[in-house]
């Protein structure tokens, strides 16, 4: 028997792919040892605050900080003036978005301020109390400018201009065609059309934003330690911006606190605090308070989405029209951008289903708002809402079963791959296939049967089902192209210790999504030894391979890669070690439980613990000339299409209070393919997290803003995150259809929760108020936009 | 007024502490800063969030709603004094099973806030154990299986009763 | 987030406050729980510049029967309002409101007579103490005094409180025979304040010598019904109460309550509830508090 040398990761024997392995380093985190930003403290440091502009929109007419910088324990006071010297201003456009534009952002408001909450002047002092004290003391003379809110009069001719340079308050706009779409709709037999509203909502990462930044004028190095998902991005914007040589910023991150998308962007405050240190030569920290993450996280969503479906009498979805209009705040943020989540509507709706004609239009405009980027599933959640509430609509017109209607359209799971009307090429779903699990999972006829018998009983429960296509692990096109320096490939190194146990760094970071767990699996699988004995690193610019880090979803369908390469690189090296050692040619050797072995026969040869001793300290026993390798470095970029493409499918069982508004979650399930799956539990839990926040965004969160831009919700009190009694059980299935672009096949599960989990809530809450004459297409769905909708007021 | 220079004694994780403190730090923060047991985390800073749960005389409280100088002659308890004393064990192995945890920012309250519900409660259904931990914020893991967590040690305590 | 300065007194008896709150008027702030007052600290919304801790004072806190009625001290916590067989057993309707209150660890801290006199118009302590005819005592250097209820809440956090004052205690009628109570509130997650709410009584059967003369009276009577959640303050509905009264209670007597409401309410909106739309929750509300009227503490 002998074994052929390209023998797949997943063939190994004793493999950890597909095993639902506890996370090593959550013990860590449940005996409260984790080590987060806001955990940091170094010597000397001190601590910086920063006053926020009151008012939506205005001009600085004046700053006086004599006061403060009298205060007890302050070490300094800075304005925009003070940190634009050396931190040069950003601008949030991708080339490859034609015709984008922003204006320059700077770390602290320059002459106007353009949100409620946007930071003006920094205090440092000793403690961050003091630093609070002394803000107090500030007198900064605004004088109050017209605000923009209404993203649907922002391009108006006499809307005030947001940034007069720009022209208009226009920030991009594209359109995406196929096939003769005035032609489908004139044809059809059934148009159904909505308009939807997504409010604006935000990411409420437990742990704030934090960054502690060191610098240390004797080696020009800046160490900043910061709740990051880019560090590597980081350390390119904090060397660029700020004039450092890059290889002399560090960026480190251990744990952190939640992430979401919120922590990828560049925000004013960090760059500010990376400044300070410069200016102050000492560690300054920077922690953000509930109240400073309401007005300066990003915020997402934003959406007012007119669209129309048409369909043949018989349930054939012809094609949709899509008009998105998506307000972004008072800048595209720096460097993804802000534009790039309506960009991703008007290509995934009808993402699922083989329609010919299609027709979407986008408009990004500026508001006097806190600024909107991506956040978890940009824009699907948006897409697949409009997507899936038309079809329901159609097929309540034509009495048909909704799910029926689905399985009638879908690409089907052996026509791939399948480019779509809007341009996407689908290497391999599983649509069909998933949808008919989800109704055994769901029991849909005795789900369908007891909504019926309790409706009798005057009680409202409703049914919805929601599909997703997702885009992930995206290749070079999404940003690179663009000329934005955010890596996409990552890299992984490995050493064998003398010990024979390994010590693996990646450039993909660990959020709490398993990022190190899987990592290990792969790693132990393709070197045949135990889980245990890999030492995994990741989170510091200045230990790991660079990359692009964790990310729509692709960490494990990039990282995973990188991974089993290096490992494969480190298996040879140790087997010509052994084979150097034993004098045995290494392709007759193997791994396997730690051992060398026969690959004939299986019969152990050495340890590789000995491997390890004998190359590190007996090297005088090989033979002359032979230098043995045992540290490798892989990186892997994508290749073949420029996404990845995953899919699946929500159900929502829910039960409206049809005189309060209320509505109970009884039960959601998910049925998602996201290729193959590494660790089960893992990806069980991704998506009942990205679940959690679809929920929110379907019933509860929304950044609520009074006419004149204030913030009126932004504390954790106001603000409404769904907690453990308003979130069902949440029931996860899975299919796996392996990309056959990798060799692990894994294609990213991150996002796939947050996909389509609005989308299934908003049909199954239509399901329920359908027969009191209800629709309701704004979400959150509130009480009050309930019971408006069933004109009970 | 005086921004320091309080005197305080009381006992943490069974340590007595003897120290002088500014009124108005709040105990999370004098946990954390002073003593730095930065195992008790802080969220909101407005009771709302539950990161900073820890035990005061034996009773869940928000650290971030009480000053340290409220702390007086007490008995403060931290994730760390309770995972060092065994007392979270079953627990921590169920969450640790269970992936109940992603970035781990919630879990010291969330332990601390499901082993008070147990005190309570030893043997709560699904309804109540989501009852129980409704103060305590979970923005990763959607809650089903800290929830499964917290069951399997009530099913465990009454196979093992029952045996 | 970090509280302004102050200075802290801890006292260890009830004239030590008294005497500090004489001392400081204005700037004296007691906290109890603290657990709405550190917030607003933190949010540098309040800022005392001396803090004076009433966690110490013996006597403040605890549940007994006097007579007739119930003394809550007003140190006790909402979390031994939940767990005394006292509350359970003469004073149902707190019984019943006390779940409702935020979340274990802050009902841990938070106190009975904090929550009385913070009057956060959608908290329950407040509406509850409307119902049922409470007395609050207060106390000062000057002496003590009772204020009813009904004369003590004046606005959003405002009191008939004077800065020297002190809640000592709430005293509320212990329950009577055929007193019937019903508690609800409509929130969007569990533990948040009420969008609305109602504390409800009523008597059913005639009392004293009518008693003898109208057995297996079915009518209700001293009917109160206080909402929270909707005003500056806890509002009595006295029109709809006095649509019920000396009525059965059946499908048209809760009908005409309802629709009386108009005459009693004029909710005013808040983050996320339209007025029209708490105009309407307070009906639905008063429609399900009166079905479920019980004199059992766990209904």
């Amino acid at each position: 028997m002998s074994e052929n040398p390209h023998l797949s990761v997943l063939d190994r024997p004793n493999s950890y792919i597909g095993r639902s392995v506890p996370r090593p380093n959550a013990r860590r985190l449940l005996a409260g040892r984790g080590q987060y930003p806001t955990d940091v403290s170094l010597p000397r440091m001190v601590h910086v605050a920063f006053a926020r502009s009151p008012f939506a929109h205005a001009r600085i007419a004046g700053v006086d900080t004599e006061a403060a910088r009298q205060a007890p324990g302050v070490v300094g006071v800075f304005t925009s003036e003070d940190i634009a010297k050396i931190c040069e201003p950003w601008v949030g456009t991708l080339e490859h978005f034609a015709g984008m534009k922003s204006a320059p952002q700077y770390p602290l408001a320059h002459n106007v301020v353009r949100w409620q909450g946007e930071p003006v002047v920094a205090v440092v002092a000793q403690t961050r109390a003091l630093a609070e004290d002394a803000l107090e003391l500030l007198l900064i003379d605004y004088e109050e400018l017209p605000a923009v809110t209404d993203p649907e009069t922002a391009l108006d001719p006499d809307t005030p201009l947001i940034h007069p340079e720009l022209g208009d308050n226009l920030v991009f706009g594209s359109k995406v065609e196929a096939g003769n779409i005035e032609r489908a709709f004139t044809e059809a037999d059934l148009v159904v059309e909505d308009e939807f509203h997504f409010g604006r909502h935000t990411g409420v990462t437990l742990e704030p934003r934090v960054v502690v930044a060191d610098y240390d004028p004797s080696e020009e190095r800046l160490t900043a330690y910061h709740g990051t998902q880019t560090p590597y991005q980081m350390q390119d914007v904090y060397a660029r911006h700020l004039g450092l040589a890059e290889e002399n910023v560090r960026v480190v991150v251990k744990d952190i606190g939640g992430a979401f998308g919120v922590k990828l962007h560049v925000h004013g405050e960090e760059m500010t605090t990376c400044a300070l240190s410069m200016l102050l030569k000492r560690p300054v920290k920077w922690s953000a308070d509930r109240l400073e993450s309401f007005v300066s996280d990003i915020h997402a969503r934003d959406h007012r989405v007119r669209a129309r479906l048409a369909l043949t009498k018989d349930g054939r979805i012809l094609g949709y029209d899509v008009d998105d209009l998506t307000g972004v705040g008072a800048y595209s943020v720096y460097p993804r951008t802000s534009a790039v989540e309506g960009n991703q509507v008007i290509k995934l709706v009808g993402a699922p289903y083989t329609q010919q004609h299609y027709r979407a239009v986008l408009k990004v405009v500026l508001q006097n708002k806190n600024v909107m980027s991506q956040y978890r599933a940009v824009g699907h959640p948006i897409a697949f809402t409009v997507t899936e509430a038309l079809v329901d609509k159609a097929a309540a017109e034509l009495g048909m079963d909704p799910a029926e209607l689905r399985a009638r359209n879908y690409v089907s799971d052996d026509a791939y791959p399948y480019k779509t009307a809007s341009g996407f090429t689908y290497e391999g779903l599983s649509l069909q296939r998933s949808l008919e699990k989800l109704k055994e999972m769901i029991d849909y006829p005795g789900l369908r049967e007891e909504q019926r018998e309790l409706r009798e009983k005057g009680v409202y429960r409703g049914i919805g089902m929601a599909t997703f296509v997702e885009i992930t692990a995206p290749g070079p096109a999404f940003y690179g192209v663009g000329g934005a320096r955010i890596s996409s490939q990552d890299g992984c190194s490995m050493r064998l210790e003398p010990s024979g146990k390994v010590q693996l760094a990646i450039s993909i970071n660990e959020l709490g999504q398993g990022t190190e767990t899987i990592v290990a699996q792969i790693a132990a699988t393709e070197l045949g030894i135990a889980m245990e004995d890999i030492r995994v690193v990741t989170g510091d610019t200045g230990a790991t391979p660079y990359g692009g880090a964790a990310w729509a979803s692709r960490a494990a369908a990039i990282g995973g890669e990188a991974t089993v390469r290096a490992a494969r690189a480190l298996r040879d090296s140790i087997l010509e070690v052994a084979g150097a050692a034993l004098q045995t040619s290494p392709s007759e050797l193997d791994l396997r439980d730690g051992l060398v072995v026969s690959r004939e026969d299986g019969e152990e040869r050495i340890s590789i613990a000995e491997v390890g001793r004998i190359a590190y300290f007996r090297s005088d026993t090989l033979p002359p000339g032979f230098q043995p390798q045992l540290s490798v470095v892989r990186h892997y970029s994508p290749q073949g299409l420029p996404f990845a493409f995953t899919n699946g499918v929500h159900a929502s069982y829910v039960e409206v209070d049809v005189d309060t508004g209320l509505v109970r979650l009884l039960k959601h399930w998910v049925v998602e393919d996201c290729g193959r799956v590494l660790n089960p539990k893992l990806v069980d839990e991704q998506a009942r997290g990205g679940v959690a926040q679809g929920i929110g965004m379907a019933l509860f969160e929304e950044c609520l803003y009074s006419a004149d831009g204030q913030l009126t919700n932004g504390s954790l009190a106001d603000y409404l995150v769904p907690l453990s009694s308003e979130l069902p059980d949440i029931e996860v299935a899975h299919i796996e259809t392996p990309s056959q672009y990798t060799e692990i096949g894994a294609k990213g599960a991150g996002e796939a929760g947050t996909a389509a989990s609005p989308a299934a809530i908003m049909n199954a809450v239509n399901d329920a108020i359908a027969p009191l004459g209800g629709r309701i297409t704004a979400m959150p769905m509130t009480p009050e936009r309930i019971l408006r909708s069933l004109k009970r007021i | 007024m005086s921004d320091t220079n309080y005197a305080l004694n009381l006992t943490v994780n069974g340590e007595h502490v003897s120290c002088h403190v500014s009124p108005r730090l709040s105990l999370a923060d004098f946990l954390r800063e002073e003593l730095h047991l930065t195992g008790t985390h802080v969220g909101c800073e407005q009771g709302a969030c539950g990161a900073c749960t820890v035990r005061y005389n034996g009773d869940q409280v928000r650290a971030c709603l009480m000053y340290a100088v409220q702390a007086e002659g007490a008995e403060i308890e931290t994730v760390e004094g309770i995972t060092e004393s065994g007392e979270l064990a079953v627990l921590q192995e169920a969450f640790h099973r269970n992936n109940a945890l992603q970035c781990g920012f919630c879990t010291p309250g969330m332990l601390i806030a499901a082993a008070d519900l147990l005190k309570h409660n030893p043997n709560p259904d699904r309804e109540q154990i989501r009852a129980g931990i409704s103060g305590n914020y979970c923005r990763c893991t959607g809650y089903h299986a800290i929830v499964d967590a917290v069951a399997e040690t009530c099913s465990r305590g009454n196979k093992e009763a029952a045996e | 987030m970090k509280s302004p300065q102050f200075d802290y007194v801890r006292p260890g008896s009830l004239d030590q406050v008294l005497a500090l709150l004489a001392e400081h008027g204005d700037e004296a702030q007691v906290i109890a729980g603290g657990q709405s007052l550190v917030p607003t600290m933190n949010m540098r919304l309040a800022a005392p510049s001396v803090l004076v801790d009433l966690n110490h004072v013996p006597g403040l806190s605890g549940v007994e029967l006097r007579g007739k009625w119930l003394r809550i001290g007003a140190l006790t916590r909402h979390a031994e309002m939940v767990r005394s067989p006292e509350v359970a057993r003469h004073a149902p309707l707190l019984a019943r409101a006390a779940p409702f209150i935020a979340h274990e660890a802050i009902r841990n801290r938070g106190t009975f007579g904090g929550s009385v006199a913070t009057a956060d118009p959608a908290s329950e302590w407040p509406a509850c103490c409307l119902t049922l005819g409470a007395r609050i005592h207060l106390a000062s250097r000057n002496g003590t005094r009772t204020v009813p209820a009904e004369e003590f809440f004046e606005g959003v956090y405002q009191t008939a409180i004077e800065p020297h004052e002190l809640i000592t205690h709430v005293e509320v009628p212990a329950a009577a025979g055929g007193m019937l109570y019903g508690f609800d509130e409509l929130a969007r997650r569990k533990g948040d304040y009420a969008i609305v709410g109602l504390a409800a009584q009523a008597r059913v059967g005639a009392k004293g010598p009518m008693k003898l003369l109208r057995r297996n009276d079915q009518r209700l009577y001293e009917i109160r019904l206080s909402f929270f959640g909707v005003a500056e303050t806890p509002m009595l509905a006295q029109q709809a109460a006095a649509a019920l009264e000396g009525r059965p209670l059946d499908a048209e007597a809760i009908q005409a309550a309802q629709s009386a409401l108009a005459d009693d309410l004029q909710p005013l909106s808040d983050l996320y509830t339209s007025a029209e739309a708490k105009t309407h929750l307070t009906r639905v509300l008063l429609g399900r508090v009166l079905h479920a009227l019980s004199g059992d503490p766990s209904a």
